[in-house]
């Protein structure tokens, strides 16, 4: 009998659709070893571009600064999503509910570029000069609600019967925090956490505008090398970034879905 | 009201940073679209419409405004290239979706990885890989000219076809997952149903599986459109910036120093733009709970 909810076509469809989603990631994955020097003419497989890579100073100069800013701002970000989370969804009789969610989500309703604007001008207003500190303030708030969302779910999908037996038990509301709601949420707060740095890690927009002389994040490194022409290290760069990225994602699906009965 | 109350401190933070960071500074944003352009760059504080009456007029010698398109087409072009982007992802994803739905659990899994995956990878890396295949002497021009099918070709890069590729490329997961969520909680019986009442595959999937994944595509239309609104990299390295579109129009007001106000005063219009579509589908959604 023929299954009434298969399409036909469907599948192939499917198939081709994965296809051209890796198909251009792949592509500079493959011609990151190419040996000549210009990218497009293909002469033998190489490794050199990736020593090269490896030395290039101002390279090495933005991923430094794209690390400690994602850190630091991951950090802020991750708490204060932590503590507006426990408030919103724990919180009983809590003022201002639903207009507080739209504050803390309120950087996803508005496209970046508006906000790269408003911080630039609020920045240059106040006189901040130092380019480091303008990045992690930037950052951190838009990183919130893409901290926020993951540890509410976690948070919701949570009954509250452990948080009240440790109550019941004379636990002080910090020690059942603590002891027994952090543990459980923890795989909440690492994705929230991991995704933070991820959207940190891959701004442009932002970093872009507020760029100066000693904050260039990777990304802004990386676009100054697309507008002088693709070069071959330049694929490379990219390449180790792609692995990189598939590291970080893999580690974080893993520890988010890993069995919570084992933990 | 008592100052250990974790209700009040523990939202204090996010509060504070939201109100300093957003609320605040985009208020200065309408005050600077407001304001008057500074002799050297930057601005002076005022009141005038001037910066919005540039996005429709221009002043000639005689300081006679003369209506210009130039910036409205912009508007235009981001307006339609926005919702091309978005109803051809909700294209993409809804097949998509279906089928990973339809694969067994372990598959399931897989597939939903694999979706995401390319979400991780750096933005501006998946947009350069389109430069090296769109590009002049790129991997589509080379294999067409392999197979002997042109001789020569005009470069695919730097044309509205290379932006929406670009624009669909990098936003097609954020329609998917929520596409795939709302396919996931679809009762396969109802589909069954469909068939036993003498519906065709197709009106199956018109009157049946449509409807009930609307709200799905929905969401992922918020998700997509809003972004694409006001994308930057793409119209700048895919459109090669000669192709302008809101978001690279405000970036070059700021980077360069060059014009504020008119650069603020695009911005309030974009957010304008992004509110608007927001409201119509905040009632859209209420009217349909209302109906249900």
């Amino acid at each position: 009998m023929r299954d009434v909810r298969r399409y036909p076509g469907a599948r192939i469809f499917t198939a081709l659709f994965f296809l051209w989603l890796y198909l251009p990631i792949l592509v500079v994955i493959a011609y990151s070893f190419n040996e000549n020097r210009l990218a497009s003419v293909w002469t033998g497989f190489s490794l050199r571009w990736y020593e090269s890579a490896l030395h290039n100073r101002a390279l090495l100069d933005a991923v430094q600064i794209s690390l400690t800013v994602a850190g630091i701002a991951t950090a802020i970000a991750t708490t204060v999503a932590l503590m507006a989370a426990l408030v919103l969804v724990r919180g009983r009789d809590v003022r201002l509910r639903r207009l507080s969610e739209t504050v803390v989500n309120l950087p996803l309703l508005l496209p970046e570029i508006v906000l790269a604007v408003a911080v630039l001008i609020l920045f240059s207003q106040i006189g901040l000069q130092n380019g480091l500190l303008k990045l992690v303030i930037a950052h951190s708030a838009f990183c919130i609600p893409f901290a926020f969302l993951p540890i509410r779910a976690r948070l919701q999908g949570m009954e509250p019967d452990f948080e009240e037996a440790a109550q019941d038990l004379y636990a002080s509301p910090w020690v059942t925090f603590r002891r027994v709601t952090l543990p459980l949420i923890a795989p909440g707060v690492f994705a929230g956490a991991m995704l933070a740095f991820v959207i940190s890690m891959d701004d442009f927009i932002t970093s872009n505008l507020l760029n100066s002389g000693g904050s260039t994040t990777l990304p802004v490194y990386i676009f100054g090398l697309i507008k002088q022409g693709t070069t071959p290290e330049l694929n490379a760069i990219s390449t180790l970034i792609v692995l990189g990225s598939l590291i970080l994602a893999t580690t974080a699906l893993v520890l988010t879905f890993r069995n919570p009965n084992r933990a | 009201m008592n100052w250990r109350d974790f209700r009040i401190w523990g939202l204090a933070p996010a509060w504070v940073i939201m109100a300093l960071t957003l609320v605040l500074p985009i208020g200065i944003v309408v005050l600077v679209s407001l304001s008057i352009r500074g002799a050297y760059g930057g601005f002076d504080w005022g009141l005038s419409f001037d910066s919005y009456a540039k996005i429709l007029f221009e002043e000639d010698w005689d300081g006679n405004l003369a209506f210009t398109p130039q910036y409205l087409a912009i508007i235009g072009r981001t307006l339609w290239l926005a919702g091309l982007t978005t109803l051809i992802c909700a294209a993409l994803a809804l097949p998509a979706a279906y089928v990973i739905a339809q694969a067994p659990a372990r598959w399931k899994a897989v597939l939903v990885y694999l979706v995401t995956l390319p979400f991780w990878v750096s933005m501006i890396v998946r947009v350069y890989a389109w430069i090296i295949i769109l590009g002049n002497d790129g991997v589509i021009e080379k294999t067409l000219r392999g197979l002997g099918l042109v001789a020569d070709m005009d470069s695919l890069l730097f044309t509205n076809g290379a932006m929406l590729t670009g624009l669909v490329y990098s936003y097609i997961p954020l329609m998917i997952l929520p596409v795939f969520a709302s396919i996931e909680k679809l009762d396969p019986a109802l589909i069954e149903a469909s068939h036993d009442l003498y519906g065709s595959r197709w009106v199956t999937a018109r009157r049946v599986i449509l409807p009930l994944t609307l709200p799905g595509l929905m969401a992922g239309a918020v998700l997509v459109f809003v972004p694409c609104l006001g994308a930057v990299l793409e119209p700048i390295l895919l459109g090669g910036g000669k192709v302008m579109l809101m978001g690279n129009l405000i970036q070059t007001q700021f980077g360069g120093g060059r014009n504020w106000p008119f650069g603020a005063a695009i911005a309030v219009t974009l957010m304008g733009l992004v509110m608007i579509f927001l409201m119509l589908n905040a009632l859209r959604a209420r009217r349909e709970v209302s109906h249900a």
